[in-house]
This record gives structure tokens, C-alpha cells and sequence, in this order.
């Protein structure tokens, strides 16, 4: 017996499956997911597909939304912090073309956030989903090259090498260096890389009530946060962890507890500072925060001004040039046709099997 | 005699049911102890609890090795797998992916199936384990990842000795079989990270 | 300026006309059909099928043509399109012995059953511009005598040189060079593993370390041809323990059969153009093996030398292990070379870099300025409570 998959017999098939992946793969990859979730923290290795986009480009967190994502979901995807910059867009229109995909900037509106280096500032709630793009999900890699050590030193809890390094940073530089990719110890068991999230973000890992996912697709390993799960980063008792903190609030909603994003704004130098988080800095410009460049960043057109006019806990759907041409407005209204005649559609365009 | 006339059917609409079906598994075993519905409304073969044969619908094929109880793998649960599943059936249960076993059953016990090596403790077995109720039996207290504090879960129809063997599943953490609590449409997951803090 | 406050949607939709017009070119030249390159950048389909892992070369001559003749770009299109496709089974395993030949040399003799054909290779032309293919049509049409060596061949006594019009008179039996020596007992056998399993399927499956053979063909026989071709030359100027000889290389059509389950019985699936190496390598002995030599193994599609040759180098060097050597080199691990040698991979990761990382970056410029603040404040300090000492 070697056939490996069967056809749909129905020929009406679209050319791709919901969601790209064949039935078949999302097995594989919801298995691989149940077993990240009852052992946290440790790299379950899969079967990684080819993607439509590049190796290191969020194939792994993509693939891990096609395997969970369905009619029910509302997607957003961030990269940076931000729903506007390129990769984050180019992977929503995936998710729009290839599963009619509801999606949203509103983390609170979200069932499932795709991320690329940042957890939203608002607190995730529970039936939350977070989706981690993880570039390389071996925490000891750049300590120990070789998979096959690794690996070992993950089944026998061996991670003095890790606690030599952090230490030496500590005697050569006063601190750990480590700014972004923060290692942490999940469970007290496994130490994990947490993906390339400031380390800032760190402590909104622990004790989440959202369900949190990592897919490391060119390096094949899927991992997983469930709710309520410790996360401790690795520090030292006479150096305690710390995270990264500013001067100065953002300077266009005022926030002083967000991550903020240092804009360059002349080529003499002069800076300002804004929230990474580009919802939660429209949330609270909506709600009425001013930071001091605001009136300058709205004159400039540095800031659209309509997103400084969501209402807040608008949920709004993501402005898609592809669905509403330039001109005619930048939301897509919960009533559009579009969405009706998705909603009417679904079974007949993704009814059968492959 | 062809193969319809004998085995029921699976999923009508596999793309959309399978996807709600791991989503409850997903949270089942995210959030151990809590109550979910498998969607799906299938109806399983004669020995499989609906969630039962729903989940292996959702997560077994050529690739997963299935032990069941031999009555059941020679009957018609075990044609209704092969046939829909693709999956080959096992007579040994440290072979298995998955199996299901009845939860009055005195064997085998939980350590006789797979529970994965320590470079990779995740090719162990999933357990689905039918039970008479997912309420009204002995009350147990649970804590552990997917858990805030502690969470009390009281499933009946369950073997003597039941929740020592889960006690010492969890004691081979990160080692151990992952259990899935069905009855009718529903289950309670009880991954090998769930500790079990008291029980009669 | 460039500033990343809104605006990637409509950024991106304008890259995807720029490309089309970029691949478009002058529109006064006439646009170049799939056909075309198909037929005339064969050897650049060859490299498209063998990266993508696909062999088709109408889809591989529309990818060149889709990504302006970037091979990696063309691959990635390949295998992206080959991930979707539904598997109905494996073929039964090809036999390069009963290969319709087009070439077959042999480095390790002179001559030897059905004999040294030539056949289309760039080996002894001498790398001078034939200007009159320059927009000139029709000089494509027959044999460039400096290619086929069929006019005023000179090496007419060599043995290695049949001329093309005896190509229809070829053996019809020739067995592979490490045949000819495994008859005698000096290669050392090629034995499956035991119940000869379905090979490993690594587009399909994890890897996990150390791999066995059969995934490590498969990674090389879609790895990048001139990593691999650096893993080979490394081999080969010291850094891996490797003698190398050309037992045989052997290019021609084999036909792929499958046998589905419902019919029990093999149909001919059609044919498909191989590229296969044999290097013959220096021996290995043990007190209870006679010294045999030992091989290395290429095979890849359409006629593509350069890639067969170096993954049989690189192949040898990998069976280190199996012959109790050192793995001391790159060429001979099989971690640092399965890794590293999936371009389209690599490729992806290295280009990521240009994706947005200013999260990670203000991490790094936060930590630099405290620390060098920080620092400034210290030498402040000791400077201050040791004024004299300084002097």
C-alpha cells in the first residue's frame, strides 16, 4: 500500500483547498499543535509544507492559521506591532484569498492574532488564539549548532551552557544583552525561544488566558503556550530580568507603558517616538490622548487622520484595496455584499474534501 | 455485500467539520478538565462514542496507527476506521497513536501505551477514554498548564485505580500518554502536563 | 520619506505592476514563449525541475519565464505550485540500467561494453562567442562542429568520441560501471535496508539526525547545485578524505512505471530524462572486509552533469559515518549540508532580512545607549575619586 492521499472524487473542487494545506497536511499539523499543547515549551518537529511565500517570511505561522483557522474566526495579522506593514497585509490577503478570512486591526475583535515580533499591548483574552512567525525556534542554536546536541539537551534539562552564556554577557557587559528573542523557561521544564518579541513582551507570555502557538516552518517545529502557563525569563538573582523602558511617552497618544518605535524624522537627527502598536496607539488617539508631535504628525501626514476617529472597541474590519478600490473609502463595513455573499457562499465554494 | 452497506457514514462536510472538531480538541487539551462539544453530528459506529469517533475522524489517517479494544477492531468500529480513516489497526498498544479504551475496562492500563522517548516526547499515544458521564463520578483536582488555579472534574464510569495510573503518567512528565475523556459529543481533555492534586 | 505609518497595501499592489513591467521588458522585442525556453534553455529547466522537485518542463519553462529567469525565484514557484498537488502513490523504483542512452562516459576505462558515447556535452568546446547566434534565426538548426565533434573530428581514434549518426546503433546493453566492478567484488555493495522501505519523504516528514542515505539523496537531489558543487570542490582540494573517479555518468530517458492498487500491475507512466553519476572512490577495509572501493552516488533530472557529479561527491562524503571516518569537514556532516543546501530555504531566510525589524532593533539601540551611558558615568565617577592617580 503506498498511495499516500486520496483524490476528491467531486470535480467541482476549487484548485486550492480552504486555507491552502490539503486536509491531509492540517491533520498532520493539528496533531503536531495537540502535542505542543500537552508538553509546553517543547519543539514538536512536522512536516513543514512548501508555501506560496518565502522561508522565513512566516510560512511556519501560516501554516499553523491554515490548520486551526474556519468560518468562525476573525484574523488579525501584525508584524511589528503594526497591521499596515507589508508582510503583515501580504499574509491577510493570503488568509482573505485562500479562506474567505474575516479579518480585523481590533485585537480585542480577534479570535485569532498572527504575529511577527510583538504581543499586542491590549491584555489577550481567553479563546484568544495568538499565532507566533518563529525564525528559529531553538533557543540553544547560536550556543550549540547541532540539532542532534540540542535536542539531548532538551530531553535531559541540560541548560547550563545557556546560564554560562547569559552569565558572561553579564561579566563582560554589566547585563544580558539579549534585547529580543528573550529565552524562557516554560513550566520550570523546557527552555523555549519565545520568537524574536522584544523583551518587553515577555511577561504579557505568562499566565496568558489566550492559547499561544509558535510555527517555525523552514525549521519545521511547532510549539505551544496554553493558557495560565508559567513563562519565566532567565535571569540571575543579583541581575533580575528587566525590560526595556523610555524616556519619554509616545508622541502621539501620550501611552507611557507601550513599546514604542523610534521614527527618524529629518536627516538631522531629530527623532520621535511612537507606539509599535499601531491599534492600540489609534485606540487611545480615538479616545482622546494627545502626545505632543500629534497636531505636527496629522499635518505632515505622517498620521492618517482618520484613524485618529475610531470610535473606541470600533470593530472594524481591515481596510483591502482588493475589495474596496482606492476612493471609496477605507473600511470595509460589517454589511458590505462582500462579506454577505461570503457568508451565502461558503459551503458551495469549500464543500468538498481534498 | 460492498462496503457502504456495511459502514455508515463520516463527515458530510470534512473541510468545515474536521476544523471544529480539532478546534474543540484544541481547547480541550489547552484548558485540561473543561467540557467540550465536538461538532460534527455523525453518527459513530456501534462500541465509539460520538466525540470519539469525531476526533479520530478529525485526527487519524494513514499515518496514525489506531488500537482499539478487539471486539471493537473486529467489528464494525474498526471497518468504519479503516475505511474512512485509512488507518491500519494495531494489536499492540505501545504501537499506537491512538486508542480507545472503555472506561470500566480493567486493561490495559494507561502504561502499556506509548509514551514517547526523551528526545521526543511527543510520538506518544492519545487515549480516548469512554466513560459513562463526563460528571457525577468522584471529584478530582487539577492543576497544571491551561489551568488558572485548580480545577475539580468529577467523570464516572471510571476503572478502580483510574486516577493513580493518570497520577503516574503525569510523574514521567515531559513522557506520557495525552487522555481524552468522551461521552456522547463531548470531551474533557487531560494532557500528560495536567497533575492531579487530590483524588479519593 | 519613508516612514511605516500606513500605506503597505497600496505599496505592494504597485510592486506586483513594476514586476510585470520589469518582466515585460521593451515591449518592441517580442515576448519569448514557454515553448521557447522549454526547447532552448533546456539545461535551465533541468536545474528549474531538480530544485523544485518537479519534473515537468513546461511548468519549469513558465516559471523561468514568471521570474525573468531567476533559477531560485523559478524553483520556489515550482515547489510551492508541487506542495498542493495530491499524491496518488509511488513509481516503482526507475532502472538507469535500461536507460534509452543519449551519453555515457567513463572515466575509469578506456573502453568497455557498449562503449563511450559522447553525445551533447560542452566539454570540448572551446568557450569562444559563436556570434552568429547573435539574432540571427536559423543557425540554431543543425550541429556546431566544435560542439558534436561530428566534422573534422579530431579525436576520431579516441574511444570516447562516437560520432552522432551511430547514435541510432548504440549497445543495447550497458551495464553501469560499478556493476562491472562489483562482478569482480571490489565495490562495495549497495544493499536497501531491511524490508526495503518506501525511501523517506522529507517534503512529507521532519528529518531528524544523523539522516539516513535515502533522505540525504533526496535533500541534495533537490539542494542547490552550486552549494553542492562548492561541498564537492571542497571534498576534493582536501577538506573531506575523498579519491574520486568518474566510474560512469550517464545521461538518456528511463521509463517511470506505477502500479495502482486497484490494477495490480504496472503502466508505463511515460519517460523521463536522468542524469545519474557514479564515483568510484578510494577503498575501505576492515579486518573482516577485503578493501573495496567505495561509491558515490548523483542522480538528478534532465542532463544536468555539474549537479550529478557534485552530489555524488558530496554523497561519498557523507557516508563517513557509515565507514567509520572522521567527520571532521563540512562536505561530511550531514547536518551543516542538508540544512544549508535547500536554496529556495535559504534563500527565503536570508531575504527576510529586508523585512521590517525595527521592534528588534530599538531592543538593540535601547541596550547600546544605556550601556555606553552607563559606562560614561563610570569612567566619570573613577575619574572623580582618583584625580592624582591619574596624573
Amino acid at each position: 500500500m503506498n498511495a499516500h492521499q486520496t483524490l476528491p472524487a467531486d470535480e467541482a473542487v476549487p484548485a486550492y483547498n480552504y486555507a491552502y494545506l490539503d486536509e491531509q497536511t492540517k491533520r498532520m499539523i493539528r496533531r503536531a499543535l495537540l502535542k505542543a499543547v500537552a508538553v509546553p515549551g517543547y519543539q514538536v518537529p512536522f512536516g513543514s509544507r512548501e508555501m506560496p511565500l518565502a522561508r522565513g517570511w512566516g510560512t511556519g505561522g501560516i501554516q499553523v492559521t491554515a490548520a486551526i483557522i474556519g468560518p468562525a474566526d476573525t484574523l488579525k495579522v501584525i508584524d511589528q506591532g503594526a497591521d499596515d506593514t507589508t508582510n503583515a497585509v501580504s499574509i491577510r490577503r493570503f488568509f482573505e484569498k485562500t479562506a474567505q478570512a474575516r479579518t480585523t486591526e481590533a485585537t480585542e475583535a480577534a479570535t485569532i492574532i498572527q504575529t511577527r515580533h510583538r504581543i499586542p499591548e491590549a491584555p489577550l483574552t481567553a479563546g484568544q488564539i495568538m499565532v507566533y512567525q518563529v525564525p528559529q525556534p531553538e533557543p540553544l542554536r547560536k550556543l550549540e549548532p547541532r540539532e542532534a546536541e540540542t535536542r539531548k539537551m532538551h530531553a535531559w534539562a541540560e541548560y547550563g551552557l545557556m546560564q554560562v552564556k547569559l552569565y558572561e554577557n553579564i561579566a563582560r557587559f554589566g547585563e544580558v544583552t539579549t534585547t529580543y528573542d528573550y529565552p524562557v523557561m516554560i513550566n520550570g521544564r523546557y527552555i523555549m525561544a519565545p520568537s524574536p518579541i522584544p523583551k518587553f513582551d515577555n511577561p504579557k507570555m505568562h499566565m496568558s488566558p489566550a492559547l499561544q502557538l509558535f510555527g517555525a516552518g523552514r525549521e519545521k517545529r511547532i510549539y505551544a503556550l496554553p493558557p495560565h502557563t508559567s513563562v519565566r525569563s532567565l535571569d540571575f538573582e543579583d541581575h533580575p530580568f528587566r525590560i526595556q523602558s523610555w524616556k519619554e511617552p509616545c508622541a502621539l497618544c501620550a501611552a507611557t507603558d507601550s513599546y514604542l518605535d523610534e521614527v527618524v524624522i529629518d536627516d538631522q537627527g531629530s527623532r520621535m517616538f511612537v507606539c509599535s502598536d499601531s491599534h492600540h496607539c489609534e485606540t487611545r488617539r480615538a479616545e482622546g490622548h494627545r502626545g505632543t508631535m500629534l497636531g505636527d504628525a496629522t499635518a505632515n501626514g505622517l498620521v492618517d487622520p482618520s484613524s485618529s476617529t475610531v470610535i473606541p472597541g470600533d470593530r472594524r474590519e481591515t481596510r483591502d484595496p482588493f475589495r474596496n478600490p482606492a476612493g471609496q473609502g477605507s473600511g470595509m463595513d460589517p454589511g458590505s455584499p462582500l462579506r454577505s455573499a461570503r457568508d451565502d457562499d461558503a459551503k458551495v465554494e469549500t464543500g468538498a474534501d481534498s | 455485500m460492498t462496503t457502504e452497506t456495511l459502514i455508515g457514514p463520516g463527515f458530510s462536510d470534512p473541510v468545515f467539520q474536521s476544523q471544529g472538531a480539532f478546534r474543540a480538541l484544541l481547547a480541550a487539551l489547552a484548558e485540561p478538565g473543561t467540557r467540550h462539544v465536538l461538532p460534527g453530528a455523525i453518527i459513530p459506529p456501534e462500541g465509539l462514542q460520538a466525540a470519539t469517533a469525531t476526533a479520530l475522524l478529525t485526527l487519524a489517517d494513514y499515518e496514525t496507527p489506531i488500537w482499539l479494544p478487539p471486539t471493537l477492531r473486529d467489528g464494525a468500529a474498526g471497518a468504519w476506521l479503516r475505511f474512512h480513516c485509512g488507518a491500519a489497526l494495531v494489536s499492540d498498544p505501545a504501537q499506537a497513536a491512538f486508542a480507545v479504551i472503555d472506561g470500566t475496562a480493567p486493561e490495559p492500563a494507561l502504561a502499556a501505551f506509548d509514551a514517547g522517548s526523551d528526545q521526543f516526547p511527543d510520538r506518544s499515544t492519545t487515549l480516548i477514554v469512554q466513560c459513562a458521564a463526563l460528571k457525577g463520578g468522584e471529584a478530582v483536582t487539577l492543576t497544571g498548564p491551561g489551568i488558572a488555579t485548580t480545577r475539580v472534574i468529577a467523570p464516572s464510569g471510571l476503572r478502580p485505580g483510574f486516577w493513580a495510573e493518570v497520577a503516574a503518567n503525569n510523574e514521567a512528565y515531559p513522557l506520557g500518554i495525552d487522555l481524552l475523556l468522551s461521552h456522547a459529543d463531548a470531551v474533557l481533555g487531560l494532557p500528560r502536563s495536567t497533575r492531579i492534586v487530590e483524588f479519593a | 520619506m519613508y516612514v511605516a505609518v500606513k500605506g503597505g497595501e497600496a505599496a505592494i499592489l504597485a510592486t506586483h505592476d513594476l514586476v510585470a513591467q520589469a518582466r515585460r521588458g521593451d515591449a518592441a522585442v517580442p515576448e519569448i514563449s514557454v515553448a521557447q525556453i522549454r526547447e532552448q534553455q533546456g539545461l535551465s529547466c533541468a536545474r528549474v525541475m531538480n530544485e523544485g522537485s518537479l519534473y515537468d518542463a513546461d511548468l519549469a519553462a513558465l516559471a523561468l519565464k514568471q521570474a525573468q529567469g531567476d533559477v531560485i525565484e523559478a524553483a520556489f514557484l515550482m515547489r510551492a505550485y508541487r506542495t498542493t498537488l495530491p499524491r496518488f502513490g509511488s513509481s516503482e523504483p526507475v532502472d538507469t540500467a535500461r536507460m534509452a542512452i543519449r551519453r555515457r562516459v567513463s572515466a575509469t576505462y578506456k573502453d568497455l561494453p557498449g562503449g563511450q558515447v559522447l553525445g551533447p556535452t560542452y566539454d570540448y568546446t572551446h568557450r569562444l562567442f559563436d556570434f552568429a547566434l547573435m539574432d540571427n534565426e536559423g543557425v540554431m538548426v543543425g550541429l556546431d562542429p566544435t560542439i558534436s565533434g561530428r566534422e573534422g573530428a579530431t579525436a576520431a581514434g579516441d574511444a570516447r568520441v562516437k560520432p552522432e549518426h551511430d547514435v541510432a546503433s548504440l549497445d543495447a546493453h550497458m551495464p553501469r560501471v560499478p556493476d562491472i566492478l562489483g562482478a569482480e567484488g571490489l565495490m562495495e555493495p549497495e544493499v536497501p535496508p531491511e524490508g526495503d522501505p518506501r525511501p523517506f519523504d522529507l517534503t512529507r516528514e521532519p528529518v531528524s539526525f544523523p539522516a539516513d542515505r535515502d533522505v540525504r539523496l533526496q535533500a541534495m537531489a533537490r539542494g542547490d547545485e552550486g552549494f553542492l558543487l562548492g561541498l564537492g570542490y571542497s571534498v576534493q582540494r582536501g577538506f573531506g578524505g575523498n579519491h574520486p573517479f568518474v566510474g560512469e555518468i550517464r545521461v538518456g530517458e528511463v521509463s517511470v512505471e506505477f502500479i495502482p492498487e486497484e490494477l495490480g500491475f504496472a503502466v508505463d507512466l511515460g519517460e523521463i530524462t536522468l542524469t545519474e553519476c557514479q564515483m568510484v572512490n578510494q577503498f575501505a577495509g576492515s579486518k573482516d572486509v577485503a578493501p573495496q572501493f567505495t561509491r558515490g552516488y548523483g542522480l538528478s533530472f534532465g542532463h544536468s552533469e555539474r549537479k550529478a557529479m557534485s552530489m555524488s561527491l558530496v554523497d561519498r562524503a557523507l557516508k563517513c559515518r557509515e565507514f567509520g571516518e572522521a567527520a571532521e569537514y563540512p562536505a561530511q556532516q550531514d547536518e551543516f549540508v542538508l540544512y544549508h543546501s535547500d536554496n529556495v530555504e535559504a534563500a527565503g531566510f536570508v531575504e527576510h532580512l529586508k523585512l521590517p525589524h525595527y521592534v528588534d532593533f530599538q531592543g538593540e539601540l535601547e541596550l547600546i545607549r544605556r550601556i555606553r551611558h552607563e559606562r560614561e558615568q563610570r569612567l566619570a565617577g573613577e575619574n572623580e575619586a582618583l584625580p592624582e592617580a591619574a596624573e
